[in-house]
């Protein structure tokens, strides 16, 4: 097993972009539209071997991106699973080829509601189709032909990323050898959709939201932001918060009966929010949002058991025994529906209060386990 | 790429020469080529050598994190988190060729219902556990009047996971009340690292058993 001592990062690295589906070959959606052109943005670390047989597909989460690991010119902040990918990390950059790439439908230099639709020269705001997870996965897989990988090693990703690993596992069998769906579900339950909901609300009833065409003007700052404070506590356990905040008092030492942010956890969260909406666009979030709960694989006759019954991968499930948001009875239908169809799957529950965000934060269960996988994983593949 | 291969080659060698008496016993008595679940499967000892041996078809179901991850690390790729208590809702009737549960009925908080489970899941079972009717157990019971502690049951009465202490007379009126046949009875002493078979008075000389056992065909 690679030593987890011994990891470093994989130094500065720069977001590439791929553009393809040019009309008339755009993309077709499952919502019966087609979208073209289409760019990826997409970061790579390590090097493809010669049997082109390690290559790690990395799928972000929600509000992730591109910029998985190392850092950008300039930066001082690294890639957003920086603790797990690198040379010595569980994916392990001198033995892994891994790519990541930023989901259609997002903001992070993919094709999405802020980009410029090429037939009117303006943003595409509201006119941009909805996209699904499987439509995300059908984007990926223009990036993995152009990169000459016909079979990953491995897909993984956590909440939204464990979506289109599941994707991937089911649409493409025979191009992935081991899948690695973290913190995530067959199909969004009523809970998480009414929490996207609430956050598509805040949104929508921003005056400055405009029905989507606020680009160029003033960005819906309020709404998103409110959005994302109401996500980040469904990211966070009352466990965790009461270890972080408790009832600790912001920049005063008593109750200032004011109505002003008297705690921690308060500032904290505005904090959180403000800061999201300098990375993030209001209109992603509205259609990232949609995919999440469209997201069911049990569609058609309900039966998850069957949408998985043509997967050929190796699997690591792994859930989080504080994660509200995707408790770890969705992970065991995962577990379950593949236990029918006789595929091979490990199932863990890592102990942690950590809640949904377990999967983004120092873990050095979830490193070994990752990195056990991935190196015995493969024999016989 | 073939020094990895032959360094699992010396590992798995290893592992099997490492592998508990009690453990040992068990594989010879599994059938090869047969789907075998073991519950509470640890690191995976015992499924690592019924795969390697008997070409078994092995799937584990353990609680701790570190052990599934030791498992992966051995090679086994079906092991999954699971609280035995629970029962074993996701395998189907007789689903499985050997259900296994070593030295762990004594930790469950309902054996009974467990047993029940994998005598509907498994078409057979095995089932090993240290005996408390051995004689220096009884011996400290009566000449120190203290609960006793043995190489097999090390625990303080205050500090001990093992709830439901039995002895092999227990496990054979057990297996009465929760309609198995009993096929096999194999009382052992595994004192020094060996596995002997005790016949003469297996609830008093034998410090554990292996028990396989079957549901009774109903009527």
């Amino acid at each position: 097993m690679a030593a987890m001592g011994d990891s470093g990062s994989v130094g500065v690295v720069r977001t590439e972009y791929l553009t393809f589906a040019q009309p008339p070959a755009a993309l077709e959606l499952e919502c019966g539209r087609e979208l073209g052109p289409v760019t990826l943005a997409y970061e790579t670390y390590g090097e493809l071997n010669a049997r082109r047989s390690n290559a790690v597909l990395i799928l972000h989460a929600f509000s992730g991106d591109a910029h998985a690991a190392g850092y950008h010119e300039g930066d001082e902040k690294p890639g957003w699973w920086d603790i797990m990918i690198g040379p010595g990390k569980a994916f392990d950059t001198e033995r892994y080829f891994v790519i990541c790439s930023n989901v259609i439908g997002g903001c992070k230099g993919s094709t999405g509601p802020s980009s410029v639709n090429p037939e009117t020269g303006l943003p595409y705001g509201l006119s941009f189709p909805v996209v699904t997870i499987r439509d995300m996965v059908e984007a990926q897989r223009h990036l993995i032909d152009h990169l000459g990988i016909e079979k990953l090693l491995c897909v993984t990703g956590g909440s939204m990323g464990g979506m289109q690993a599941l994707q991937w596992a089911i649409s493409y069998p025979d191009r992935v050898a081991l899948a690695i769906p973290i913190a995530t579900t067959v199909r969004a339950s009523a809970q998480q959709v009414a929490f996207d909901e609430v956050g598509r609300q805040a949104i929508q009833s921003d005056p400055d939201w405009m029905g989507g065409d606020y680009y160029g003007k003033t960005v819906p700052h309020r709404g998103l932001a409110l959005a994302r404070m109401v996500a980040h506590i469904t990211f966070l356990s009352d466990a965790s918060m009461r270890q972080k905040f408790g009832r600790k008092l912001q920049d005063r030492a008593e109750y200032g009966f004011d109505l002003v942010a008297d705690f921690q956890v308060e500032s904290y969260l505005r904090y959180k929010g403000d800061s999201f909406v300098k990375r993030f666009d209001a209109n992603s979030y509205l259609y990232l949002s949609k995919a999440m709960d469209y997201f069911d694989l049990s569609q058609g006759d309900g039966s998850v058991r069957k949408a998985f019954a043509g997967v050929k991968s190796r699997f690591l499930v792994i859930s989080f025994s504080s994660d509200w948001l995707y408790p770890s009875y969705q992970s065991k239908e995962i577990v379950s529906a593949l236990h029918h169809n006789n595929v091979e799957v490990v199932y863990s529950e890592l102990q942690t209060d950590a809640g949904h965000d377990a999967f983004l934060l120092e873990s050095d269960a979830l490193g070994r386990l990752i990195s056990s996988f991935l190196e015995h994983g493969s024999n016989g593949r | 790429m073939d020094v990895t291969r032959s360094n699992a080659a010396v590992n798995s060698e290893q592992q099997l020469n490492h592998l508990a008496p009690e453990h040992r016993l068990i594989v010879e008595l599994v059938e090869p080529g047969t789907r075998v679940l073991d519950l509470g499967c640890g690191e995976g000892d015992l499924l690592k050598a019924l795969q390697v041996e008997k070409q078994a078809r092995a799937e584990g179901v353990e609680l701790s994190e570190s052990c599934i991850q030791a498992c992966v690390a051995k090679g086994l790729f079906s092991v999954h988190h699971g609280d035995l208590d629970e029962g074993l809702a996701e395998y189907g009737d007789k689903s499985v060729d050997y259900v296994i549960l070593t030295n762990t009925i004594q930790v469950l908080h309902r054996p009974l219902l467990l047993i029940r489970e994998m005598s509907r899941v498994g078409k057979k079972c095995i089932i090993s556990f240290p005996n408390f009717g051995h004689w220096p157990i009884r011996f400290q019971l009566f000449f120190q009047g203290r609960m006793p502690r043995s190489r097999r049951l090390p625990y303080e009465w205050y500090d001990t996971p093992n709830i439901h202490l039995l002895t092999i007379r227990d496990f054979r009126v057990f297996c009465q009340e929760a309609d198995l046949r009993v096929i096999r009875e194999i009382a052992i002493s595994t004192s020094d690292g060996l596995c002997r078979q005790v016949r003469l008075m297996p609830n008093i000389l034998a410090d554990a058993a292996v028990f396989v056992v079957e549901e009774m065909r109903p009527h």
